[in-house]
């Protein structure tokens, strides 16, 4: 789970560390008077949206006066965000974080993240600060310092001296940026984060250290224990039919082509995209219906993958083990009656009652005229690729 | 023979009693012959559970009243680390923790406490389907009927896989091209897990029983490119593969926990050049592990 710069920064503060003043607001009007209230001489409107980019698409402004911070924030609310990742159409801006901007005079990056590769926590630092971290391992791995939590003592005060000293820090500057690497490990354990990023740590021209941006993600699976994180999740640039499918606890990622699926299992649900791409067309989803699914469930599953409107047609790929091939068809044929199926349907289905799956499916021509059947997945994908695009 | 379960492993389910499935699994795995002896599930100690298996309150009672070794684990996510904990205090050798959604930093954890017990117990999964040697013993939610076990004349494949139908799809076509199989060991979607390739591929390899094997990844992490290297230097056997998710977007978590592309790391092409350059012959597409196998193995 993702939370915006401006709820990252108030769980980092209340938690010890420290940022510019800043103020959060939702009209040009109230960016007006915040700057005024804030008081400083040079101020930073920057839009709150989880798309990255935000830079470059013109979404974050320095401002010298109460009047343009007006206009700053009147463009922001007011126009769409388009940047590499939010697509052609833009998405729309709520929220403006305004905030004292400060003279640097250094960049930082100081971040945690889950090392699955040491089944652990590995704290990341470098004095190559303002750009991401990725890019600094590509270019100049030396340039970061690494070192892995101990998985139940965590980070331990010596070693966020010693990394602070690591990355060019001394006296004070060091001391701060240990004490803040400390409470940035506390924080990761005892949220349940997957990554933890202040990125950059700035040390100003006035001797300070502070955090100007920062970025925490949420283990989806530790969210359950967690309600007051739950209550900051923001949908609105989610797809709504995502959000419907997280609703009827159906696995869905939208993606942009025209062939929809619906499969059993993860791995299968990838592969199944990946046959469809094999085989020159072009995934409209990934949907992973589970092995316990009810028959509700899938015909909302259907009902879902319908409802796209760029969907030219649908692969159904169940292999039964602990799901039905009956109860799936029995969903399909229903979803047939009640939706209605326009588009072409291919089904490939294996294992548990797969007989009395067939019987169905052959005896339901009338709900669904343009089913075909597939022996395997090669087959499948042939068969929906060319169906799609007739 | 074969590797990590056979017909003399005596198992227990913790959650036996609970809402995750516990008792209807082990319903299967004891309609397939498994010696599934007893059950877990705190405060209903002295009970019996819908198979008529005896419930004990903690692992320690049902290990000294049964003589389990191995363990299946049904607990809900909250709870289940603790569970997988527990299992390894109490002497269990094998744990095959089934549950999906166990917070990553409990697993961290619980990997800690089990690395105190060295070589004396070994974990699968979580996030998982289990391990199955066909006509024997099965651990998990797999269906057994599609297994082929060991036939005279037929050569036997081992499976290690991170995702569970697409498993139950390379059974299905190893068992079409006239092989039967070892034993298939589901490792689970989870980014912080058990048993990794490298384990399960090492014990193959060091299995009289197992002739070729077949690996099966998906994006996310690096334990596939671990596993090719090793493969390159220590394995004579026959690989074929296949990775899922050469088709997935960045960024996004794609059902298992740990299936993710990040920081440009875990993509599926990267996995699939490792593999071919260790000599793994991988299926371009999901339909084609079985003849991947009989190309491995020519």
């Amino acid at each position: 789970m993702k939370i915006h710069e401006y709820q990252a920064r108030d769980l980092l503060s209340r938690a010890g560390v420290n940022v510019p003043p800043a103020s959060v607001v939702e009209s040009a009007q109230a960016a007006k008077e915040a700057f005024t209230k804030n008081g400083f001489p040079v101020q930073v409107i920057k839009a709150q949206v989880f798309a990255g980019g935000r830079g470059k698409a013109g979404f974050v402004k320095l401002v010298k006066s109460a009047d343009e911070a007006y206009q700053a924030a009147d463009f922001m609310l007011k126009n769409r965000m388009i940047s590499v990742q939010t697509g052609p159409e833009g998405i729309a801006v709520k929220k403006l974080l305004i905030a004292a901007a400060v003279d640097i005079a250094h960049e930082y990056y100081v971040g945690l993240v889950l090392d699955r590769a040491k089944s652990g926590v590995t704290v990341m630092a470098s004095a190559e600060g303002g750009v991401e971290i990725e890019t600094v391992a590509e270019k100049n791995p030396a340039a970061i310092i690494r070192h892995t939590m101990h998985p139940t003592i965590g980070l331990m005060p010596f070693e966020a001296r010693n990394i602070a000293l690591a990355i060019g820090l001394s006296g004070k500057q060091a001391a701060v940026t240990a004490d803040i690497l400390l409470k940035l490990s506390r924080f990761f354990v005892q949220y349940d984060c997957s990554i933890a990023e202040i990125n950059p740590l700035v040390l100003t021209k006035t001797g300070e250290i502070m955090a100007i941006d920062a970025k925490l993600n949420f283990d989806d699976n530790a969210i359950f224990r967690h309600a007051d994180l739950l209550a900051m999740k923001d949908d609105s640039e989610t797809d709504p039919l995502e959000v419907r499918a997280a609703a009827a606890n159906l696995n869905y990622i939208k993606l942009d082509g025209d062939i929809a699926c619906l499969v059993n299992g993860a791995g299968l649900a990838m592969s199944t995209m990946d046959v469809i791409g094999l085989h020159g067309g072009k995934p409209a989803n990934f949907l992973d219906v589970g092995g316990g699914v009810k028959k509700e469930g899938a015909i909302e599953a259907f009902r879902i993958l319908l409802s796209d409107k760029k969907v030219r047609g649908i692969l159904v790929n169940i292999f039964g083990g602990i799901a039905r091939c009956d109860l799936i068809a029995e969903a399909l044929i229903q979803a047939g009656k009640e939706v209605g199926f326009k588009v072409p349907v291919v089904v490939r289905l294996e294992g548990t009652n797969v007989d009395k799956a067939r019987e169905m499916l052959a005896g339901a021509r009338g709900e669904l005229p343009t089913l075909q059947s597939a022996t395997d997945l090669n087959d499948a994908a042939r068969k929906i690729v060319a169906a799609a695009a007739a | 023979m074969s590797i990590l379960v056979n017909k003399n492993t005596r198992v227990i389910c913790q959650g036996i009693t609970g809402s995750g499935g516990g008792a209807f699994h082990t319903k299967g795995c004891l309609d397939y012959g498994t010696q599934m002896v007893g059950g877990t599930s705190p405060g209903k100690g002295g009970t019996k559970d819908a198979n008529g298996l005896p419930v004990f309150d903690t692992v320690e009672q049902a290990v000294r009243a049964t003589g389990a070794t191995a363990t299946m684990i049904f607990v809900p996510p909250p709870f289940a680390a603790d569970a997988i904990c527990e299992a390894a205090a109490a002497g269990i050798k094998l744990i095959v923790a089934i549950t999906e959604g166990i917070p990553v930093l409990d697993m961290v954890k619980a990997k800690a406490y089990l690395a105190s017990f060295g070589d004396q117990v070994v974990l699968v999964g979580p996030n998982c389907p289990g391990v199955i040697t066909p006509g024997e013993c099965k651990i998990g939610i797999m269906p057994g009927y599609i297994h082929q076990p060991p036939t005279a004349g037929k050569k036997n494949v081992g499976i290690v896989s991170r995702s569970g139908t697409l498993t139950y799809e390379a059974v299905w076509q190893s068992t079409q091209m006239g092989w039967a199989q070892s034993t298939c060991v589901g490792i689970g979607g989870d980014p912080v897990k058990g048993l990794e390739f490298i384990d399960v591929i090492r014990m193959f390899q060091n299995d009289p029983a197992t002739d070729a094997i077949i690996m099966i990844g998906e994006i996310g992490g690096t334990a596939e490119e671990q596993a090719a290297d090793f493969i390159k230097k220590h394995v004579t056997k026959p690989v074929a593969g296949f990775i899922a998710g050469r088709t997935a977007p960045p960024g996004k978590r794609m059902g298992h926990a740990g299936a993710i592309i990040s920081g440009g790391e875990g993509t599926a092409e990267s996995k699939i050049a490792a593999m071919r350059s260790a000599g793994v012959i991988v299926a371009d597409s999901p339909a084609d592990m079985g003849k991947a196998l009989v190309q491995a193995a020519q």
